[in-house]
C-alpha cells in the first residue's frame, strides 16, 4: 500500500470509534442492541489497525510516514509573526504498535464486557463511552503535534471520567471521577505551559519541526536551563496521565469504575499515554530533564510497591501494580532505557489487561465481592481463570520464558548500566527491590485468592466459571505474555525483531553539552558492530548495556523467585504468620496500609488550604467589603440629611426671607394707599415740588 | 414800604394760593375742603386781574376773571350736592373717613 | 406812600388773616364768616385794580351766593344739636412742609421772571368795556358758560334729589 493509502487507512482507524460512538449513543436510546454496532466497529477497527501494522513494518519499517492539514492560520501577527496551527498524522513504527495494542485491548474489553455489564440499565451508553475513549487515544498516538495530542490527551481524560463515574448514583464512584479528572488538570496545567513555550520559541506544533529546530541550536529563551524547564514542564502532563509521584492519588480511587474499564484505561492504555508522549517527546529531553523524570519513576515504583503488600481489594492491589510498573517505565525513560521502556508499555499492556479482566471474572463470579479476604480456593471454581491469571502474574513479576521477563530485565539492565556509566545507584536499588515487592504481592494475592480454603462458604458455592466472551479474552491476553511473539530466544531480547527492528531509540537533539554524557555521539565502534545490531546513543552505552546483561537477567530472576518464595511461606504454607510480622512492625505496617496518607495530606493542606481561603474571602466580602458599601451607604445618608437640613434651612430661608422682604416692602408701600384724596394731594404735591426742582432753570 | 405794584398783588396771591392748598390737605370736613378750593379760584382770580392792569391785557383779564366766578359759583353748586350724597351714604362728611378704596 | 398803598395794605391784610382763620379755625362756622371777611378783602383788591364790575359780581355771587350755599351745607351736613360744629386737621406736618415749599418756589419763581411790560392800563368804566367783549369776541364762551349754568342746574338738582 502506497503511503498515502496508510495515512487514508489511519485517518478511518482514527474516526471509526467516534462514529461508534454517535451511533451507538443515539441508536442506544431506542434500540436494545445498538451495542452491537460499537462492538462491530472496533472490531473492524482492530483488523484495519493490523492491516496498518502489517503494511507499516513490512514495507516502511525505516521511514516516517506523516501528512498533514493546515487548520487555523491566523495569517501575519504583529510583533509575533506568522502563526498557523497546523494539525496531522504521523505514522512511525511506535505509533503502528501502539495502535495495534490499543485497539486490540480495547476490542478484547469490549467483548468482555458484552457478558459482565449484562443487565445494566445504561447498557448502550457503556458502549458508546468505550468508543468516544478509543477514538481518543487513537488520537494521542497517531498524532504528529504537541496540540492535536493535547486536544486528544483531554478528550481521554473526559473518557475516563465518564467511565469511572458510571455508576454515579454511588457517591463514591462519582467522587472518584472528579479526583481524577481533577488530578489529571493539574498535570496538564504545566504540559500547557511547556506547549505554549515550544509555540513561542518554535512557532510550530509539530514534533518533527521542534526536533528539527532544537537540533539546530535553537533553544527556548537561549538556554539550556529552559530547555530543560520545558522537558519538565510537558512532563507533567505525564505524571498526571500515568499516575506518577505526586499526582497518583487517583488511580486507586479509579477502581469504582466498572472493571472492564480499569482494564482498558487504568491499566493498559490511558495511564500508558502518558508514558507514549515521553516516548514522543524523548529527543528533546536533556540530561537533567531525564534526571528528574527517573527520579520520579522509581519513587513512583517504590511506593505504590509498598503499599500493595497490606490492601485487600483485588483491584487496589492490581491498580497500585498500575501505578508501579508505570514508575518502572518513566525510570527507565529516565536512564535512557528507551526502547525497553517502550517494550514494557507494550507487554504490561497485555498482562495488566489480562489480570484485570482476571480479577474482573472473579468479581463477576463472587457476585461483586472484591475483598481477597472473603475469597479462597478459586481455582478449583475457575480453571481457567486460574491459570491465566497465573500466567500474567508470572509475566509481572518477571520470570523467565514470558514477555514481562524480558522487559523488566531490560529496564533493569538499563539501570544497572545507568550506574555504570554515572555511577548514580539509586535506580537499581529501587529498580530490583521493586520486582521482589511486585513478586511478593501479586503470588500473595493470587494464594489468597485461589488457593487455600474458601473464607466465604456461600459465596463459594454459587461462584463458577465465568462464559465465553469472558474467557476468551483471558486466554487471548495471557498468550500474549509469553516470549514467543517477540524474539526467539527466551532470554535475550536484543535479538528479537521487535527490538532490533521495529523499535529504535531516536537521534536527540539536544544540544550535546545538555545530555547525559553517554548520549554523545561517536562513530561507530567496529567491535561492536558484530554483536549488536544497532548503536543506541553511543558506543559507551551500548557497550555498558551489553555488559550487563547477564548479571541483570540473573539477579532479576532470582528476586522474582525469592519474592514468591516469600509469598508462599507466609501465605501458603503459613510459616511465618503475617499478622504478627504486621504488629511487630506496626508504623511500617500502618503506612503502608494507610496508602502513606497521601490522600489525607492533600485533603488538609489543599482542599483545606482552599476551603480555608475561600472563607476567608467570604470573610473578608462580608465584613470589609460590604462594610464599605454599607459604610459608605451610612455616609450618603449622612450627607443628604445634612444636605436636607441646609435645603431646609438656608435655602428655604432664603426664600421664605425674600418672601418675607417683599411682603413687608409690600407692607410698607401699603401705606400708601390710604384711601384719602388728601393723602394723594400731598404726594402729587411732593412729587411736584421734586420735579420742579430737578428742572428749574435758575 | 415799596409803592405798591404788581409784585405784591401776585405776593398776596401766592399767600392765599399756598393757604388754600394747606386747607384742601389738611382739613377733615367736606366743606372746609370746598372753601380751600374756593380760595385757590379766588387767588387765581386776583392775578387774572392783577395782570390785566400791570400786564397790557387790556380787559381780557377781568373776562376772564368772571368767567372764573361763574364757574366757581356752577362748581360749588355741584359740590355741595355731592357733599350732601356722601353725607346720606357715609352719615359723616370728614374726608379722611372715606376711604373705601384703600388698599 | 401814597393812600393807595395804605388801602391796599389793609385790605392786603384783612384778607390774608381770614384766609388764615378760615384754615386754621375749629369751628366751620369761623370758617365760613372768615371766608365772608377774605372774599370782602378780594373784592377791595379787585376794586384797587380797577376792576369794579368784577368787584362787584364777587361780592354778589361769592358772598351772596356761594357763601350762603357753603352755609347752607354746612348746616345740612351736621348734627347741629350744639352750635360748636368742631372739626379737625390732620397730616398737618408734611403738608405744611409740603405747601410751604411750594409756597417758597412760587415766590422764588415770581420774582425772578421778567414780567412783560409793567404798562399801567387805567379805565374809567369797565362795564361797557366787558359788556363789549363779551358780544364780540367772547360770545362764545359766554354762551357755553350759560350752558354750564343750565348744567351745572340740573346736575345739582338730580344729585342731591333723594
Amino acid at each position: 500500500m502506497s503511503q498515502e493509502a496508510l495515512i487514508n487507512l489511519s485517518v478511518i482507524i482514527l474516526f471509526l470509534p467516534l462514529l461508534g460512538f454517535v451511533l451507538t449513543l443515539f441508536a442506544g436510546m431506542k434500540f436494545k442492541w445498538a451495542y452491537l454496532i460499537e462492538n462491530a466497529i472496533i472490531v473492524i477497527g482492530f483488523l484495519l489497525s493490523v492491516v496498518l501494522l502489517y503494511n507499516k513494518l513490512s514495507y516502511y519499517v525505516e521511514t516516517n510516514i506523516t501528512a498533514e492539514f493546515s487548520w487555523i492560520n491566523f495569517g501575519v501577527i504583529p510583533f509575533f509573526g506568522e502563526i498557523v496551527v497546523k494539525l496531522g498524522i504521523m505514522l512511525d513504527n511506535v505509533a503502528v504498535i501502539m495502535i495495534f495494542t490499543v485497539f486490540l485491548i480495547s476490542m478484547v474489553v469490549h467483548l468482555f464486557s458484552i457478558d459482565y455489564m449484562k443487565g445494566d440499565k445504561r447498557y448502550n451508553r457503556y458502549f458508546a463511552y468505550l468508543g468516544i475513549f478509543t477514538f481518543s487515544m487513537s488520537g494521542i498516538v497517531f498524532t504528529h503535534n504537541v496540540l492535536m495530542m493535547y486536544i486528544f490527551w483531554e478528550l481521554v481524560g473526559l473518557s475516563s471520567y465518564l467511565l469511572i463515574g458510571f455508576w454515579f448514583e454511588k457517591k463514591s464512584a462519582s467522587d472518584a471521577a472528579k479526583k481524577a479528572f481533577i488530578v489529571n488538570r493539574i498535570g496538564d496545567l504545566g504540559m500547557f505551559a511547556g506547549i505554549l513555550i515550544l509555540f513561542t520559541t518554535y512557532r510550530t506544533f509539530s514534533f518533527q519541526g521542534i526536533f528539527d529546530a532544537v537540533a539546530a541550536g535553537h533553544l527556548p529563551f537561549n538556554s539550556e536551563f529552559w530547555l530543560t524547564v520545558t522537558g519538565l514542564l510537558l512532563f507533567c502532563g505525564a505524571i498526571g496521565k500515568s499516575a506518577q509521584f505526586p499526582l497518583h492519588v487517583w488511580l486507586p480511587d479509579a477502581m469504582e469504575g466498572p472493571t472492564p474499564v480499569s482494564a482498558l484505561i487504568h491499566a493498559a492504555t490511558m495511564v500508558a499515554a502518558g508514558v507514549y508522549f515521553v516516548v514522543r517527546i524523548f529527543p528533546i529531553l536533556s540530561g537533567d530533564a531525564l534526571l528528574v523524570i527517573a527520579i520520579i519513576g522509581a519513587i513512583s515504583a517504590f511506593i505504590p510497591a509498598t503499599i500493595a503488600l497490606t490492601q485487600n481489594d483485588i483491584k487496589r492491589v492490581l491498580a497500585y501494580s498500575t501505578v508501579s510498573q508505570l514508575g518502572y517505565m518513566i525510570m527507565a525513560l529516565g536512564v535512557g532505557a528507551y526502547v525497553f521502556a517502550f517494550f514494557h508499555l507494550i507487554t504490561h499492556a497485555f498482562f495488566k489487561a489480562c489480570l484485570f479482566l482476571g480479577s474482573g471474572s472473579v468479581i463477576h463470579s463472587m457476585h461483586h465481592e472484591q475483598d481477597i479476604q472473603n475469597m479462597g480456593g478459586l481455582r478449583k471454581k475457575m480453571p481457567i481463570t486460574y491459570i491465566t491469571f497465573l500466567v500474567a502474574s508470572l509475566a509481572l513479576s518477571g520470570i523467565p520464558f514470558t514477555s514481562g521477563f524480558l522487559s523488566k530485565d531490560g529496564i533493569l539492565a538499563g539501570t544497572l548500566a545507568f550506574t555504570s556509566l554515572t555511577g548514580n545507584w539509586f535506580f537499581p536499588l529501587i529498580g530490583f527491590s521493586v520486582a521482589l515487592l511486585t513478586a511478593f504481592y501479586m503470588f500473595r494475592l493470587i494464594i489468597l485468592t485461589f488457593h487455600g480454603n474458601p473464607k466465604n462458604k456461600e459465596k463459594y458455592d454459587h461462584a463458577h466459571e465465568s462464559p465465553f466472551l469472558m474467557i476468551m479474552p483471558l486466554v487471548l491476553l495471557s498468550g500474549l505474555s509469553i516470549f514467543l511473539w517477540y524474539t526467539p530466544n527466551p532470554f535475550n531480547a536484543d535479538s528479537g525483531w521487535v527490538l532490533s527492528k521495529w523499535v529504535k531509540a531516536p537521534a536527540i537533539s539536544v544540544p550535546e553539552s545538555a545530555r547525559y554524557s553517554f548520549m554523545v555521539e561517536e562513530p561507530k565502534d567496529e567491535s561492536i558492530i558484530n554483536q549488536v545490531e544497532e548503536v543506541t546513543f553511543s558506543n559507551e552505552y551500548t557497550h555498558a548495556m551489553h555488559s550487563v546483561h547477564v548479571p541483570t537477567m540473573i539477579l532479576s530472576a532470582l528476586l522474582a523467585g525469592l519474592g514468591i518464595l516469600f509469598a508462599f511461606m507466609f501465605y501458603q504454607w503459613k510459616k511465618i504468620d503475617p499478622d504478627k510480622l504486621a504488629a511487630k512492625v506496626k508504623p511500617l505496617y500502618n503506612l503502608s496500609y494507610n496508602k502513606w496518607y497521601f490522600d489525607e495530606f492533600y485533603n488538609t493542606v489543599f482542599v483545606g488550604g482552599v476551603l480555608a481561603f475561600s472563607n476567608f474571602l467570604r470573610w473578608f466580602d462580608n465584613t470589609i467589603i460590604d462594610g464599605i458599601v454599607n459604610g459608605s451607604a451610612s455616609v450618603t445618608r449622612g450627607i443628604s440629611r445634612l444636605s436636607r437640613k441646609f435645603d431646609d434651612g438656608v435655602v428655604d430661608g432664603l426664600v421664605n426671607s425674600t418672601a418675607y422682604f417683599s411682603g413687608f416692602v409690600g407692607l410698607l408701600f401699603r401705606k400708601f394707599q390710604t384711601g384719602k384724596v388728601q393723602t394723594y394731594i400731598v404726594l402729587v404735591i411732593f412729587s411736584l415740588l421734586i420735579l420742579l426742582f430737578l428742572f428749574k432753570s435758575f | 414800604m415799596v409803592t405798591v405794584g404788581l409784585y405784591h398783588f401776585l405776593f398776596v396771591s401766592t399767600i392765599l394760593f399756598s393757604l388754600g392748598i394747606f386747607a384742601v390737605v389738611t382739613r377733615k370736613n367736606a366743606i372746609m375742603v370746598l372753601m380751600g378750593i374756593e380760595l385757590i379760584l379766588n387767588s387765581a382770580n386776583i392775578n387774572f386781574v392783577a395782570f390785566a392792569r400791570y400786564g397790557n391785557f387790556g380787559f381780557q383779564g377781568q373776562l376772564m376773571a368772571l368767567f372764573v366766578i361763574v364757574l366757581a359759583a356752577a362748581e360749588a353748586a355741584i359740590a355741595l350736592a355731592i357733599v350732601l350724597n356722601i353725607y346720606k351714604v357715609f352719615s359723616s362728611v370728614n374726608v379722611d373717613e372715606i376711604d373705601r378704596l384703600k388698599e | 406812600m401814597t393812600i393807595y398803598d395804605i388801602v391796599f395794605y389793609l385790605f392786603a391784610l384783612v384778607t390774608i388773616l381770614s384766609a388764615y382763620l378760615v384754615v386754621t379755625a375749629r369751628n366751620i362756622v369761623y370758617s365760613a364768616f372768615s371766608l365772608l371777611f377774605t372774599l370782602f378783602g378780594i373784592a377791595g383788591l379787585y376794586a384797587l385794580l380797577g376792576a369794579d364790575f368784577v368787584a362787584v359780581v364777587q361780592l354778589i355771587i361769592y358772598v351772596g351766593g356761594i357763601l350762603i350755599l357753603m352755609i347752607f351745607g354746612v348746616m345740612l351736613t351736621n348734627k347741629i344739636t350744639n352750635v360748636q360744629i368742631k372739626t379737625g386737621a390732620w397730616q398737618v406736618l408734611p403738608a405744611t412742609v409740603g405747601v410751604g415749599i411750594f409756597g417758597g418756589f412760587l415766590l422764588a419763581v415770581l420774582l425772578n421772571t421778567n414780567w412783560l411790560n409793567l404798562n399801567v392800563t387805567d379805565s374809567p368804566a369797565t362795564t361797557f368795556q366787558l359788556g363789549q367783549l363779551l358780544m364780540n369776541e367772547w360770545v362764545l364762551p359766554f354762551e357755553l358758560l350759560g350752558i354750564v349754568l343750565l348744567i351745572a342746574l340740573l346736575g345739582a338738582a338730580s344729585i342731591a334729589r333723594k
